[in-house]
């Protein structure tokens, strides 16, 4: 490899970076503005910098509570998620016992059904079946365990010395004590990556809870601003930069966490993850 | 798979005091661990409630004449054989669907295979500002669609800012609500916005080529653009048939998009999608035995395009 980088490389990517942040500036900018740009000379705007478009869709949707709403449904999958993902990761890669193959299988299985095909049946169980429409409980259920975070949890346990359980069991740890005290401090970064994996699922869903929430008030952000789009937002003064102040409070959780934890978040976490 | 269960070693156990032949069959029945099965069981539960048994019951459903009822009601579902199945197949609506994702397709597919290439062979030799670019191409796949389609109706409408900036060359009917341009707006909508995770998909395979193929190459004489043909791309293959898969099944669950974008798959159905017509149809007109027939059929459909996908991309 020659020591001097090509500038084709820098141009393509430059030309790219445009391409990817500029639909981003747009957003923020806009949310804060009186009139959202609409023309090219707008786009660097001096003036009529505003928070009325917060309070604009505020006052439709209840920002605050669908944000918590959000919460709420992500808090649960996450605790689900590293609750029973680190115990399942820890059992299918340092312990041997029955039903360790089927539950390879049904990994792989869960890996390959499409959602199209639970759609349906997912709705009839949860909403008739277990009357669990409008409720957190039945958000929660169909996300509860990221088998992607389990795959990740059972890699990362993989990969530590076996010398270091065999000691702990041969002082007369418990299982569950050596998971605890353990195998968890020596895998902290498999738990940043599983969190910021799991994080942007429910945060970001929407045809799930759309699909059983009727009641406004317990629906996610996600949820209550497709329906400020598609509904309400012909009726608003001043449409645009709601939804944009909209878009920017669902977005930035999401970009924020992921900019701080960047580095724990790399390609071949990635491309293990979905290879299994 | 990186990792298939493999069984455990069994190490011949020392016949010492305390019943080892009973130990030693426990073992082979239970495991050296059974606690292992308790650890693992709330995610064995979970699979089983939320994904095997929902299949089973989608083919159930499928095959039956079935309709909501109030919980608790005992009524008579006939099974219908084929019938649901034959009321999709011959349902003009549906047909449309599947075109437009045809041509959702053929346009993403593509486009995201090459895009996605290109731009993770730029990033990968020792360039400066790599982590930056890395995460300006990522934040999009992270983002919201539902936000992300809210700026996207707003840059693409027809006095969008897409739209002056285009100026003359702007299209009438403008993008979302013209039948010819809804689908492919989609399409580049769908391919921007997971380009990102692409990119660390072939990023990690690029990684992987030892870098003295590409010296080797440059010593026989092999320029740049030879090097990709001959050296990346082979190089990368088995990211391909991921990319490839993974595109075609994003693309045929494509539901947000077309719902908030195009206003439920419009105009005038040129942007209606497949799960957006399970929707409607299992849940809107309370048809939920069409709609799993049409669930099967779509995975039918996609599941024949991966093993496509992945025949032509594997090594001949």
């Amino acid at each position: 490899m020659t020591r001097t980088t090509a500038w084709w490389r820098y141009a393509i990517l430059a030309a790219a970076a445009l391409v990817f942040a500029f639909p981003f500036y747009f957003m923020v900018v806009g949310a804060f503005q009186q009139n959202p740009t609409n023309t090219p000379d707008e786009m660097f705007p001096r003036e009529g910098w505003t928070l009325g478009n917060f309070t604009a869709i505020d006052s439709r949707i209840d920002l605050l509570g669908s944000l918590t709403n959000s919460l709420i449904f992500t808090a649960g999958v996450l605790l689900g998620t590293v609750t029973f993902g680190l115990l399942a990761g820890y059992a299918l890669a340092r312990l041997d016992f029955r039903g360790k193959s089927a539950t390879w299988v049904l990994m792989m299985l869960v890996q390959m059904v499409p959602f199209q095909l639970l759609m349906i049946p997912l709705y009839v169980q949860i909403t008739r079946s277990y009357g669990l429409g409008d409720t957190y409980l039945g958000m929660i259920l169909p996300f509860l365990i990221n088998t992607t975070a389990v795959f990740i949890f059972t890699q990362f346990f993989k990969a530590l010395p076996k010398e270091i359980f065999e000691a702990a069991r041969i002082d007369g740890a418990s299982e569950l004590r050596i998971l605890r005290s353990v195998a968890v401090p020596m895998v902290r970064p498999a738990l940043v990556t599983v969190v910021l994996v799991t994080f942007i699922g429910p945060w970001n869903e929407f045809l799930w809870p759309f699909l059983i929430t009727k009641d406004t008030s317990l629906q996610p952000l996600a949820v209550s601003l497709a329906n400020y789009i598609s509904n309400v937002a012909q009726s608003t003064a001043n449409p645009n930069g709601a939804i944009l102040a909209g878009a920017t409070a669902l977005a930035f959780p999401v970009v924020i966490l992921f900019l701080l934890f960047q580095r724990y978040f790399t390609a071949s976490d990635i491309g293990a993850a979905v290879k299994g | 798979m990186a990792d298939v269960a493999t069984p455990p070693a069994r190490t011949p156990s020392g016949s010492r005091a305390g019943g080892p032949d009973l130990r030693r069959r426990l073992r082979v029945l239970l495991g050296r661990h059974p606690i292992g099965t308790i650890f693992a069981l709330p995610y064995m539960v979970f699979v089983a409630l939320i994904f095997a048994y929902p299949l089973v019951f989608a083919c159930y459903i499928a095959f039956h004449d079935y309709f909501f009822t109030a919980p608790g009601v005992e009524v008579e579902r006939p099974f219908v054989g084929l019938a649901n199945f034959i009321d999709v197949l011959t349902d003009p609506q549906v047909l449309e669907s599947f075109r437009n994702t045809a041509v959702f397709l053929v346009i993403n597919v593509p486009l995201t295979a090459v895009a996605a290439l290109v731009l993770a062979s730029a990033l990968n030799a020792g360039i400066r500002w790599a982590a930056a670019f890395r995460v300006a191409f990522y934040v999009p796949y992270l983002t919201a669609s539902v936000s992300l389609v809210g700026v996207w109706m707003l840059l693409f409408s027809s006095g969008g800012l897409v739209n002056s900036v285009l100026g003359p060359l702007a299209p009438d009917p403008s993008w979302l609500v013209n039948s010819a341009l809804a689908m492919p707006s989609i399409a580049l909508y769908v391919t921007w916005k997971q380009l990102g995770f692409y990119i660390l998909l072939y990023l990690a395979a690029l990684q992987n080529i030892p870098s003295e193929l590409h010296e080797s190459a440059a010593t026989d004489g092999a320029s740049a653009l030879q090097r990709f043909r001959h050296v990346t791309i082979p190089g990368v293959r088995n990211a391909t048939t991921l990319v490839l898969i993974l595109a075609i099944i994003t693309g045929a669950n494509l539901f947000t998009e077309p719902y908030l974008l195009t206003n439920g798959g419009g105009p005038d159905g040129a942007s209606l999608t497949p799960v957006l017509l399970i929707y409607q149809k299992g849940i809107q007109q309370q048809n939920p035995d069409t709609a799993a027939a049409m669930g099967m059929i779509l995975v039918i459909i996609v599941g024949l395009l991966s093993l496509t996908a992945n025949r032509l991309t594997r090594e001949k």
